[in-house]
């Protein structure tokens, strides 16, 4: 792009285009080495022993951070495990009560759906600490504070419109007429959601579901307020590392990106700009 | 409203009509997720209002006042930390936006190594934020690689010789972890409206004589900013309220809105909560605004 203008207009057409691809190249390179850049260091101090300044890759190294985060006798792995099932229950409350929403929203249209839409955009858009705080009051007086449901729960305030967002989109594209057709020759109602709906829909369930899993996965401050301190997870984990030891820090990070990384890779075919699974994940 | 809706059958008794069971039947699939968020979001906007109102039984106060926001918005602290925060969230988007339009230009056409470029390119959508600013920390610190790797060109002799990019006043390693973090957001927004509409408008305005910048601005901008503008609107709100960047790159002062807020609630004087409640009611009311505008420009854009 921005070779046209160190190139004269009367410079030979291929020489011109030769330069224009350089250009582009260079601007990838530089592109992907920024978006790499942060990740880099982490790896680094997630295998090194000695790294003062101003040594620019450390003098030496050790597997001492990974024996530590991997030993299960540590809490780490029960961190992890934690998060992840916190992670999973959310996931699936997100899938219980969003399809049916999603489904709602993609296929009617009804009066007041205008304000239904907007309460669900709401929470995607306001962000988590806005509103933390008064669940925080809440949850204090009805003894969801610093327990596991109460956890679960507010991490639903993200999760769960993220997922009817997601399945309005699939169910806006879904035609209900299958579902007639298959209880006109007779099948059931359980049967028709069974053979009919669910494979139907089953694509973007997986990936609205697998955001979930991330979104939750990767929440902070929520857990912290409403865990108390008492509910532990990987960011928690993560964050009281930081300043502390590096090294663990580094290796927490690299199992923290793990299954981000995984879950872009499972959904990265089903991910263009212009689906809502997209437009929801703002708040990773 | 029901009796309308009530047919008899034959049999005498009483039958839903088509529209009656519509109605129904989107009301039973909407209401447990409808409950679920009026009751954790709504009730945690309604709760924290209140409580900024000065309304707060547990620790005795029981009228309504606004103290609270007098109080804040007297606050010189307050206010550096909202125009911090305003800094913050106004420039990280700018900077990514742009640099988000560019790259997806710069990614659109067909090369060798699309696939896997487009996958490295949404790599870090997933990342998660609390990640990258770790990663922007042991970057941009005083020790940090970049401050290494400039010690070792023999530019700076000491860490504390290299420009404070993180715990700085001007918020520049939250602002770079925003950028970082956004870029594919907004990128990949912009690049599947760039792939859907194709090149052949350009095409067109550049047989017609207009130079790449003109083809650009007068006919692929005005395509994707319909994209751009309800991406940075999400930003905006994200990068306004955000916590744990600013927590863990910030300054001590000015600390950014949403690190401030929660450190007056968690503050032991009790009397320091409807400030922190008011706080977050600032924060609530400025991603309002964002909904609002992106409503009255989206339309715009629809119309034009």
């Amino acid at each position: 792009m921005s070779t046209s203008t160190t190139t004269t207009m009367d410079a030979p057409a291929p020489r011109r285009a030769a330069w224009r691809v350089t250009g582009r190249w260079v601007g990838i390179t530089g592109l992907l080495a920024f978006l790499v850049a942060p990740i880099v260091p982490l790896f680094i101090w997630s295998i090194s022993f000695r790294w003062f300044y101003p040594a620019i890759l450390p003098t030496e190294y050790s597997g001492r951070a990974w024996a530590e985060v991997l030993n299960p006798n540590n809490d780490v792995v029960g961190v992890a495990w934690n998060t992840a099932l916190i992670a999973l229950v959310v996931t699936m409350l997100s899938i219980l009560f969003g399809v049916p929403a999603g489904r709602a929203l993609g296929l009617y249209e009804f009066r007041g759906k205008r304000i239904v839409e907007w309460m669900i955009l709401a929470p995607i858009i306001v962000p988590g600490l806005a509103v933390v705080l008064g669940i925080h009051v809440l949850f204090i007086r009805a003894g969801l504070s610093n327990n596991l449901l109460g956890v679960i729960l507010v991490h639903l305030v993200p999760t769960l419109p993220y997922m009817t967002l997601v399945m309005s989109g699939v169910f806006a594209n879904y035609d209900t007429d299958f579902e007639l057709q298959a209880r006109s020759l007779g099948a059931g109602r359980l049967k028709t959601q069974w053979y009919v709906t669910l494979p139907a829909i089953f694509p973007g369930v997986v990936v609205g579901a697998l955001f979930a899993f991330i979104i939750s996965w990767s929440q902070y401050v929520l857990t912290l307020l409403i865990g108390g301190g008492r509910i532990q997870t990987l960011p928690l984990l993560l964050f009281s590392f930081v300043r502390s030891d590096p090294a663990i820090a580094g290796a927490l990070s690299v199992v923290f990106i793990l299954p981000a990384v995984l879950v872009l890779l499972l959904s990265s075919r089903y991910l263009s700009g212009d689906n809502a699974a997209v437009g929801g994940i703002g708040n990773i | 409203m029901t009796s309308k809706l009530l047919k008899t059958s034959r049999t005498g008794l009483p039958r839903l009509s088509e529209k009656g069971a519509r109605r129904l039947n989107i009301a039973l699939l909407l209401t447990p997720a409808m409950a679920l968020i009026l009751l954790l979001f709504m009730g945690g906007l309604v709760s924290g209002f209140l409580r900024s109102l000065g309304y707060f039984p547990l620790i005795g106060l029981n009228d309504f006042n606004l103290d609270a926001y007098v109080a804040i918005f007297t606050d010189n602290g307050f206010i550096r930390s909202f125009i911090l925060t305003f800094h913050i969230a106004f420039t990280s988007t700018l900077i990514a936006s742009i640099l988000a339009i560019a790259a997806a230009m710069l990614l659109r056409p067909a090369f060798r190594g699309k696939r896997f470029v487009h996958f490295m390119f949404s790599l870090n959508l997933t990342i998660p934020h609390l990640v990258g600013a770790v990663g922007v920390l042991y970057l941009f610190s005083g020790s940090g690689l970049m401050s290494r790797l400039v010690t070792g060109a023999g530019l700076i002799d000491a860490p504390s010789e290299f420009p404070a990019m993180v715990f700085d006043p001007w918020a520049i390693g939250i602002i770079i972890q925003y950028v970082w973090k956004e870029i594919p957001f907004i990128g990949v927004i912009v690049l599947a409206i760039l792939l859907s509409v194709g090149e052949d408008y350009e095409s067109v305005a550049r047989s017609l004589g207009a130079n790449r910048w003109q083809a650009f601005r007068h006919v692929t901008l005005p395509l994707i900013m319909p994209g751009v503008v309800s991406a940075s609107v999400i930003v905006f709100a994200f990068t306004f309220g955000a916590f744990e960047i600013p927590w863990l790159l910030g300054a001590t002062f000015p600390k950014a809105l949403p690190v401030l807020a929660f450190e007056s609630y968690t503050d032991v004087d009790l009397a320091a909560r409807p400030q922190a409640m008011a706080m977050a009611m600032v924060i609530a009311f400025m991603s309002s605004l964002m909904i609002f505008a992106y409503m009255k420009l989206s339309r715009r854009y629809i119309r034009s």
